[in-house]
């Protein structure tokens, strides 16, 4: 049985040897590992370049066989930018948390978006601050505790959870805007789909493909991996529903109506 | 047609123990050890190798890639 | 075959920009340097060279796009003013602990704050002295010309690629906005060669991939890096660069740069007509500091003053390098106000003459 011609499935060799400094169970793994298979699957490692983000993944440069720049907390839009006009045939990606994307570099992130940088941007939304300790972040659900919202997120202090992505799926450069989650088989396989879409969508230079996966944050959340991924769904699916938001550059969904929903109060 | 055969072949230092792939498998093969690896957890391996179809599905839910799966098609 | 043109100083480095085969300019429009994005976005770069120019939505963005792009190994560039080079310390930072080549243009204006748009030297501890967190220096160079805005884009890019650190351009609002006749050098070509052991293209199958960054989370390799990135600061003493007026026989020296020297030579001029001895240090390089010649100057002179528009940050290196063998001065206008060479010649005669 355990011979080369029956392998069907194998950790891919764009995945360096080094050990994920991520905690058990996280979802970043999963998504690093799904961009390096389609980066694989598509031959184009010669010709990619990532940019990693301030936060949990800012190593994600030790676990991805690319070429790599470093960015300053949010502001891997701009460095991406800058890569991609002067590359603009190599494959430029982002790969960022919510406090990075969707707080501090929210105005590099729109402004990207609007300018249809011909890039892939991978938004891992956790709804917390994983590598600082577990501080609310700008998608941390209303009612969710967090070390800096210990009695919970209230919208009346510290504003709503904010739905990014909802917002920049009505910019004219995003070509494709989509939603995915990697906790469970059939969600790896529909979310690997997307990034190969977004990579092609890239080689054809259309615009901006974004796709935000939801992921848990189990040491954040403080529960165990299994519990953290059925948590995920209950109560980050209502307010971040899975699925594509904008297809060939037309939105597919009234994200003017999701971006207007009250978060669900979560305890 | 003869339902397909299995196996998994489990990094041991890789694996963190989070069982994201224990709730995956659908025919439920995987269990935790009792043992740790030398970073102290708890490791995947096949309870009920018998059970295993090769579907991958513990393999892509797996954040560290430690799992490697083979697949036979009876004749 | 050289061109001869008049133009401001911001125009210039916009033209010299061009001309040095510049791959990218970044920028956003702050007063007193608008010009040199205008007059970018005129000059259509993209057809003469192929040069990207992109107005960023702030300094910010600006400085991370440079920051992006220095990492294809590539000769890009921005450039803005006091507040906007405020705001872009954070990436300077980044990009100096990352070790990559890029050129920054600061054409000052008075501050603290959002002070005024009128010329000022005020950002000298800034520029020479890191700027943003960490421990790390910016190749400095101060022209005093519009020839000089003109010539030092290619001088900065030399040093910046020899160094691997990013070189600034330390000029203020009079030099920036000034119109003087410059000598423009020929087209060199964009980059077509670089140096592809340290810069991202995507990862070749004949070399492990390459990553920027600034990031060493082992205190034992920040310890090295720090102590290699000083290494390379005292190795940049060889490029200093400075023009003397008049210091081989001075009995009284002046020390002044940019727009400030330009008022200086006045003063040189006017006092040696009274029979005054005076000199003039005029540092094109302030990072790396002419320290080495003012010690030696010091030892032969009654004393100094440096001469700068601002309430006195220049004069700590030259008191640095004066090491108290001689009074050392400082005179110079703050707050946008420019001096004239009366101004100084009065300070002269009072520290100097009278003194």
């Amino acid at each position: 049985m355990i011979k080369e011609e029956n392998l069907v499935y194998r950790r891919t060799p764009l995945m360096t040897d080094a050990t994920l400094s991520y905690c058990p169970g996280c979802g970043h793994g999963t998504v690093h590992r799904l961009i390096m298979e389609v980066v694989e699957e598509m031959g184009i490692q010669q010709d990619t370049i990532g940019i990693s983000p301030v936060g949990c993944a800012v190593l994600a440069y030790d676990f991805m066989d690319v070429d790599f720049s470093e960015a300053a907390h949010g502001r891997a839009p701009a460095v991406a930018t800058g890569i991609k006009r002067l590359w603009p045939d190599k494959f430029v990606f982002t790969y960022q948390g919510d406090g990075d994307l969707a707080a501090i570099g929210t105005a590099e992130t729109i402004h990207a978006c609007n300018r249809g940088e011909n890039i892939c941007i991978f938004f891992i939304n956790n709804g917390i601050y994983g590598m600082t300790g577990g501080q609310m972040a700008p998608t941390t659900l209303e009612g969710m505790k967090s070390s800096t919202t210990p009695y919970g997120r209230d919208a009346m202090k510290m504003g709503p959870p904010f739905k990014i992505t909802e917002l920049i799926a009505q910019l004219p450069g995003t070509h494709y805007v989509t939603r995915h989650a990697v906790h469970k088989a059939g969600l790896v396989r529909k979310a690997k789909k997307a990034i190969r879409k977004a990579f092609e969508i890239q080689q054809e230079k259309k615009g901006l493909a974004f796709i935000e996966f939801l992921s848990n944050c189990n040491s954040g959340w403080k529960m165990t991996p299994n519990d953290s991924n059925q948590w995920l769904e209950e109560h980050m699916y209502p307010f971040y529903p899975l699925g594509d938001i904008k297809v060939d550059g037309k939105l597919v969904k009234d994200v003017c109506k999701d971006l207007m929903q009250k978060s669900p109060v979560t305890t | 047609m003869a339902k397909a055969k299995g196996a998994i072949v489990v990094d041991v230092e890789r694996c963190k123990g989070c069982e994201v792939c224990v709730v995956n498998c659908p025919t439920d093969v995987i269990g935790m050890t009792e043992q740790v690896n030398t970073k102290g957890y708890h490791y995947a391996y096949m309870k009920y190798p018998e059970n295993c179809t090769g579907c991958t599905n513990c393999a892509v839910v797996c954040p560290d890639g430690a799992i490697t799966v083979y697949r036979v098609k009876p004749q | 075959m050289k061109e001869l043109a008049l133009m401001k100083g911001n125009e210039a480095i916009a033209e010299a920009a061009i001309l040095a085969g510049t791959d990218a300019y970044f920028g956003y429009p702050i007063t007193p340097q608008s010009e040199v994005l205008e007059y970018l976005a005129l000059q259509k770069p993209e057809e003469r060279t192929g040069m990207v120019v992109l107005q960023a939505e702030s300094e910010l963005a600006a400085i991370n796009m440079v920051y992006g792009a220095a990492g294809t190994g590539k000769r890009v560039m921005t450039s803005s003013s006091s507040p906007g080079i405020s705001l872009m310390q954070e990436g300077i930072s980044y990009i100096a602990g990352a070790e990559l080549p890029c050129l920054i243009v600061n054409v000052v204006r008075g501050g603290p704050g959002l002070g005024t748009i009128q010329p000022s030297q005020a950002d000298y501890f800034q520029a020479t002295k890191g700027g943003g967190h960490g421990d790390y220096h910016l190749i400095v160079l101060a022209p005093a010309s519009v020839q000089e805005m003109a010539d030092f884009v290619d001088l900065a890019y030399e040093l910046a690629f020899k160094y691997r650190n990013p070189a600034m351009i330390l000029s203020d609002g009079l030099i920036g906005q000034m119109m003087e006749k410059v000598e423009l050098p020929p087209q060199k070509p964009r980059t077509s060669e670089f140096d592809q052991s340290w810069v991202i293209t995507g990862k070749r199958p004949d070399r492990e991939r390459n990553i920027i960054t600034s990031l060493n989370l082992d205190p034992e390799l920040q310890y090295e890096h720090n102590l290699k990135l000083k290494e390379k600061y005292n190795r940049m003493s060889e490029d200093v660069m400075f023009e003397s007026l008049h210091c081989d026989d001075a009995e009284f020296l002046l020390v002044a740069y940019g727009s400030s020297a330009r008022i200086c030579q006045k003063v040189v001029a006017v006092a040696r007509g009274r029979g005054q001895r005076l000199g003039l240090l005029r540092p094109q390089t302030l990072f790396p500091f002419p320290t080495d010649e003012l010690a030696r100057l010091a030892g032969k002179v009654k004393g100094i003053m440096a001469v700068e528009l601002s309430t006195g940050q220049m004069v700590e290196d030259v008191k640095l390098a004066v090491n108290g063998r001689v009074p050392v001065y400082h005179y110079g206008m703050p707050g946008g106000k420019v001096h004239s060479p009366d101004d100084v010649l009065e300070a002269v005669e009072e520290n100097f003459i009278g003194g």
